[in-house]
Order: C-alpha cells, then sequence, then structure tokens
C-alpha cells in the first residue's frame, strides 16, 4: 500500500486571462498520495482545489513542476495518452453527477468502457456488475431521469469503478444529495476503499464530509495550508 | 471508439431531435431529388431527340445551305429543284435524293382547320426516310411533274380534320386551295410537342406554287453503305461549289445531327443540374450550421467523455458520422423522391424522363460528400474542446 497513486513535486498551474492578466491558481503544491488511501482536499472557493482535481485526474497539464500520475509523466503526454491514462488510471465522480439522460443506466456505467474498445457484450456484463456492486442491480434499465439524486450518483460512482481505477476523484459527491443519500454514498465510497484499495481523493468545502476522510488536505490561495497525513514528497524524489 | 458504437450514440442523437434532424435533411432531400429530376429530364430529352433522329431513316445525309454548327446563322436557301438532278448526277443515283420546301399553312376541311406544316416533297421521299404510308399511297414522279395538288396526311392531322373518316379521295383546302387526299401516314410520335404526324406532305412544285417561292430549303441524300457516306459526302459539296461559287453548304449525317444535338441538350443537362447542386450546396450550410449548434448544446457531453477517456479523435468521429447520417439519410429519401418525380412526369406529362444509373448514384456520393465537407468544422470543434471547460459549461 506505499506504492504512489499521484505525485506531485511544486506543481504551478497559471491561467492567462484576456487582456493579458496571469492568474496563479496554483503556486506550487507538493503532494503525494500512496495507493488505497483516503484523502479529503478542503478549502474555501478560489482556493485552487478544483484546479488541482483537474491535475490529479489528468484533465489539464501543471504549468510547471512535475506531476506523475499512476507513474506517468503527465507534463510528456499529448492529448491521445492522456485521454488513454485519464481512460485507464482515473474514476471521475462529480457534483451534479453528468449522467447522459437519454442512455439507460448501464449504457452510461459502460462508456468508459467504450474508449478502451472493450467488446460490447463484455462492457454490458462489466456495468451490470458494477450497478450491482453499488446496490442497483433492479436499476439496470431505468434511465437517470428516472432514479433518485442518490441513485444517480450510485450510477456515477459505478462508473467511475468499471474501468477499475487506481484512483478515484469525487468532486463534492454528496453537495446535490439530502443527507440521508449523502451518508450513503460517502458509506459507498469508503467500502470501494476498503475492499478494493482504490485510492480515493474526496474535493470538499463540508467539514462533516472531510471529517470522515482518514486525511486532510487544507489548500489555500493556491498553496497546501495543512497536510495531517503528508508523506515525505522530498524523500521520494531524491531517492533513485 | 469503435466505429459501431460511434454509429449508434450518432443515430441515437439524430433521433433525439427527430423534427430538427428532418428540418436539415430537408435541404439536402430537396437538392438530391432536383438533381435527379432535372438530370433525368435532360437524359430523356436528349435520348428522346436521338431516337426521333434515328428514326429518319439509315445511311442519311442531309444536304442544307450554311454551316450547321452551335451558334451558326441560318442562311437564306438559294438551293433550287434542279439540284435535285445534280445530286442525282453527282451520287449516281436520283432515286436516291429527295427535297423539301416548308411553310406553315392553314389547312380548311368544312368548319375544321389547323395550322401545321405544309412540306413539299418529291416522290423519292418513300425511299429515302422511313415513312411508311398506312393507307393509300405516297406523290408520285408524275404528281411532281404535272404540279398535282395532291396531298399526303400525318396520322394527326387526319384524325383532327377527318375524325373516324376514312379521308382518301376528301378534299382539303390549304392556304385557300384545294387538294385531294391520296393518303396517311403512320404514326410516328411527337418530339417535344412538336407533332410530326401533324404533317402534310404535297409535291414539291404545288408547294413552291402555293408558296410563291422557286427555292427549296433543303435535301437529303440516302447512302448505299456507312462506308460510303464520306465519299458522297464530298461528292454532294464538289457539285454545289461548282454551281454556287463562294456559297457554303453542310452536308452532315445523323450522326453528325447526333453529336450537335447531343452537345446542345448535353450542355443544358449540365446547367441544370449545376443550378440543383447550389440547392445541395444550401442544403449542406444548414447541415453545417445545425452540426455546431448541436455541437453546442452537447458541450457538456463531450467534456463527459473526454473524462471518461475519450480521445480528440473519437469525439471528431462521433460528429462527422452524425453529419454524414443527416446528409446520406437525406440523400437516400432525395433519390427516392427523384427518382419517383421523374417517373411520374414521363408518364404523366409529356416530358421525357430517362433515370440514368449514375445521376443517383453521383446524388448519393455528393450528399455523404456534403455531409463530411460541412462536417468537419463542427466536428473538430467538438474534438478540440477543452474538458475543464467544457464540464464546467451549464
Amino acid at each position: 500500500m506505499s506504492e504512489p497513486a499521484v505525485e506531485a513535486i511544486d506543481v504551478t498551474r497559471s491561467y492567462e486571462l484576456e487582456g493579458g492578466v496571469v492568474v496563479n491558481a496554483l503556486s506550487g503544491v507538493s503532494l503525494r498520495i500512496d495507493t488505497g488511501e483516503y484523502a479529503a482536499i478542503i478549502g474555501p472557493s478560489g482556493s485552487g482545489k478544483s484546479t488541482l482535481m483537474h491535475l490529479l485526474g489528468c484533465l489539464d497539464r501543471p504549468t510547471t513542476g512535475a506531476l506523475r500520475i499512476a507513474g506517468a509523466d503527465v507534463s510528456s503526454l499529448d492529448d491521445t495518452q492522456l485521454a488513454q491514462l485519464r481512460n485507464e488510471t482515473v474514476g471521475f465522480v462529480f457534483q451534479s453527477f453528468q449522467l447522459l439522460p437519454r442512455i439507460s443506466a448501464t449504457a452510461n456505467v459502460a462508456m468508459p468502457l467504450v474508449y478502451r474498445g472493450t467488446g460490447r457484450a463484455e462492457r454490458i456484463e462489466r456495468a451490470r456488475t458494477a450497478l450491482e456492486s453499488v446496490g442497483l442491480g433492479h436499476r439496470l434499465d431505468h434511465r437517470p431521469t428516472q432514479l433518485s439524486g442518490g441513485e444517480q450518483q450510485r450510477v456515477a460512482i459505478a462508473r467511475a469503478l468499471v474501468s477499475q481505477p487506481t484512483l478515484l476523484l469525487a468532486d463534492e459527491p454528496t453537495g446535490n444529495l439530502d443527507t440521508q443519500s449523502g451518508v450513503d454514498v460517502m458509506r459507498l465510497l469508503e467500502q470501494l476503499n476498503t475492499d478494493h484499495g482504490v485510492a480515493v481523493i474526496l474535493v470538499t468545502h463540508d467539514h462533516e464530509v472531510a471529517a470522515r476522510a482518514r486525511r486532510r488536505i487544507r489548500i489555500r490561495d493556491g498553496l497546501i495550508e495543512s497536510d495531517d497525513g503528508a508523506h515525505s514528497v522530498a524523500d521520494q524524489s531524491v531517492a533513485p | 471508439m469503435r466505429f459501431a458504437e460511434a454509429f449508434r450514440v450518432a443515430l441515437d442523437a439524430l433521433r433525439a431531435n427527430r423534427l430538427r434532424s428532418l428540418l436539415t435533411m430537408l435541404g439536402v432531400i430537396i437538392g438530391v431529388a432536383a438533381v435527379v429530376i432535372l438530370v433525368a429530364i435532360g437524359s430523356g430529352a436528349k435520348a428522346e431527340v436521338e431516337k426521333q433522329v434515328e428514326g429518319l431513316g439509315s445511311n442519311l445525309i442531309l444536304v442544307v445551305p450554311g454551316s450547321l454548327e452551335i451558334g451558326g446563322a441560318p442562311s437564306a436557301s438559294r438551293l433550287e429543284l434542279t439540284d435535285v438532278e445534280l445530286l442525282g448526277r453527282a451520287v449516281g443515283d436520283a432515286n436516291a435524293v429527295a427535297t423539301t420546301v416548308q411553310s406553315g399553312e392553314l389547312v380548311r376541311v368544312g368548319d375544321k382547320e389547323v395550322f401545321t406544316t405544309i412540306n413539299g416533297t418529291n416522290e423519292t421521299v418513300v425511299n429515302v426516310f422511313d415513312r411508311p404510308i398506312a393507307r393509300g399511297r405516297y406523290i408520285s414522279a408524275a404528281d411532281v411533274d404535272t404540279r398535282r395538288r395532291v396531298a399526303v396526311l400525318g396520322s394527326s392531322s387526319a384524325r383532327k380534320l377527318f375524325g373516324d373518316v376514312d379521308p382518301i379521295g376528301r378534299q382539303v383546302t390549304i392556304a385557300g386551295v384545294r387538294f385531294r387526299i391520296i393518303g396517311t401516314f403512320v404514326d410516328v410520335g411527337s418530339t417535344f410537342g412538336v407533332d410530326r404526324n401533324a404533317e402534310i406532305h404535297v409535291p414539291v412544285t404545288s408547294a413552291q406554287r402555293l408558296f410563291g417561292v422557286n427555292r427549296i430549303d433543303a435535301l437529303a441524300v440516302k447512302a448505299p453503305t456507312i462506308d460510303s457516306i464520306p465519299a458522297i459526302q464530298k461528292r454532294i459539296l464538289d457539285a454545289l461549289a461548282e454551281k454556287y461559287p463562294g456559297d457554303k453548304f453542310s452536308a452532315v449525317t445523323q450522326t453528325q445531327i447526333l453529336g450537335t444535338i447531343g452537345q446542345i441538350l448535353g450542355l443544358l443537362t449540365l446547367v441544370l443540374a449545376a443550378i440543383a447542386a447550389i440547392s445541395l450546396l444550401v442544403g449542406g450550410v444548414g447541415v453545417s450550421n445545425i452540426m455546431l449548434v448541436s455541437v453546442r448544446e452537447r458541450t457538456r457531453e463531450i467534456g463527459l467523455r473526454k473524462a471518461l477517456g475519450a480521445r480528440q479523435r473519437d469525439i471528431l468521429v462521433q460528429f462527422l458520422i452524425e453529419a454524414v447520417l443527416l446528409t446520406s439519410i437525406g440523400g437516400l429519401i432525395g433519390i427516392a423522391l427523384g427518382v419517383s418525380a421523374s417517373l411520374a412526369a414521363s408518364a404523366l406529362s409529356p416530358l421525357p424522363a430517362e433515370i440514368s444509373w449514375w445521376s443517383p448514384l453521383l446524388a448519393f456520393g455528393v450528399s455523404a460528400g456534403v455531409g463530411i465537407f460541412f462536417g468537419v468544422a463542427p466536428a473538430r470543434r467538438a474534438g478540440r474542446l477543452d474538458p475543464v471547460v467544457a464540464l464546467r459549461t451549464e
């Protein structure tokens, strides 16, 4: 359980706005999260936590610094390779579920496998297994609009799981849910973390949610303010 | 992404916006149908004319004053009746030379009137042309020599003037002069409403007196074999050049006439097809427009697909397939519409329409091509969307 799932060394990310103004969303973040860890990234809005999540999810590349996801150096990958890395190692859970409304729960869950080139029969089989594992075996052919918010988020979790990622990124996963559904979703994430050993990174500003995580990384103004479970990143980077 | 999956996704997206998809296709449907119909009418017209010209008879050389080509002005004729004998000597067979002098005249029987072409000819017409007699007899050499006022009626003129009554032996009044009917022609069909069955033939000598002229309009020579045609053409032109120094004459075969007519009608078909192609182009712009709207509407879907591992190419292919599906389904509907409209036109109206095998194929190919051409820009835009930005879009 000591393999690094994510390793960031002095990562910065800046955006140039129209008119040439440069905004530093991340001003130098070093971070290591191992496989099987369960960490929460906490911070007020504008702190840079979304930018960090996009970087960890391979949706974006750092402006400077080194970022390794599942051992691959993100900066050296082109768009196609980045898409492949995303497909194979990262699962996303979004605040607003991000399910396609026209297709069934099974088809939604099977989507990551489409881009991996998995055959249709196997896709459906694996999507069903994933839906059953989140307790939605009776909702396979329902469309997202026919499901409750909690059920929709569980479909999204099944979709994140189906590709067997090493890293599951959840962006405010309980933000659009009532209390009970929120608790259910959190339990499910915890269960996945312990049962499957997948590293779960939770991005939230909800302290109750963050309190359940085993490690809390607090971020403010593009820098890590506190980290109650930090590994020595410097040691890792010096080691041969 | 597997092609079949991209195809299913695209089909699903089109089905989700049925009305919009149909309206977008409409531009392509109209364009393709127009191409198919206009090409069918163009080639139908060409085939019809060719049939008519071939129907004149084989190994025929037509001799007219002036030069016969596109844009050539018609020349006044200086040919006269003695040229029939001149050409008879030149080709070595007087029976192989026919002549004509034509004028439109009013023809009357009792209270029935028709305005039609009066064709002054000689007795060799039945030998030179393929113009069989239904009843009675054709004009004889004696009729020509003695300037007899006799006439042979085309089938439609006979019907209009006499109805069901047998016209043989009865009288008609042509431009106020009485003629006796000696025969009727077999029905030969019509070209573009110009009814060759309406023609009335009279002896050339009687016609010249009736019209008050000494000229003849044209001569026709039947060559014994195809191979002899060039030599005969030369002998005809040499004889005429000797008699009328400085004047220009043409001795052309059906093949040459067909070539000229083919050129004109080919050009006409091309122009019609080009006009129709413009509407296909406009349809393509409509497809491009709708695809841009579709990309904008589905920005979040694109962002999500990219987050789940879709490559730029996967998204591009998905939207390109959608555009090509729109235009090729539209193309197929357009072909069905165009083919049935063409068949209906040729069955119900005098417009001859002929479906050539290549025009539906071409129309389909072009419409699919239009889909690719006009789909590429929106599809590229979709493929290049930044997933971070796309996911944030509301």
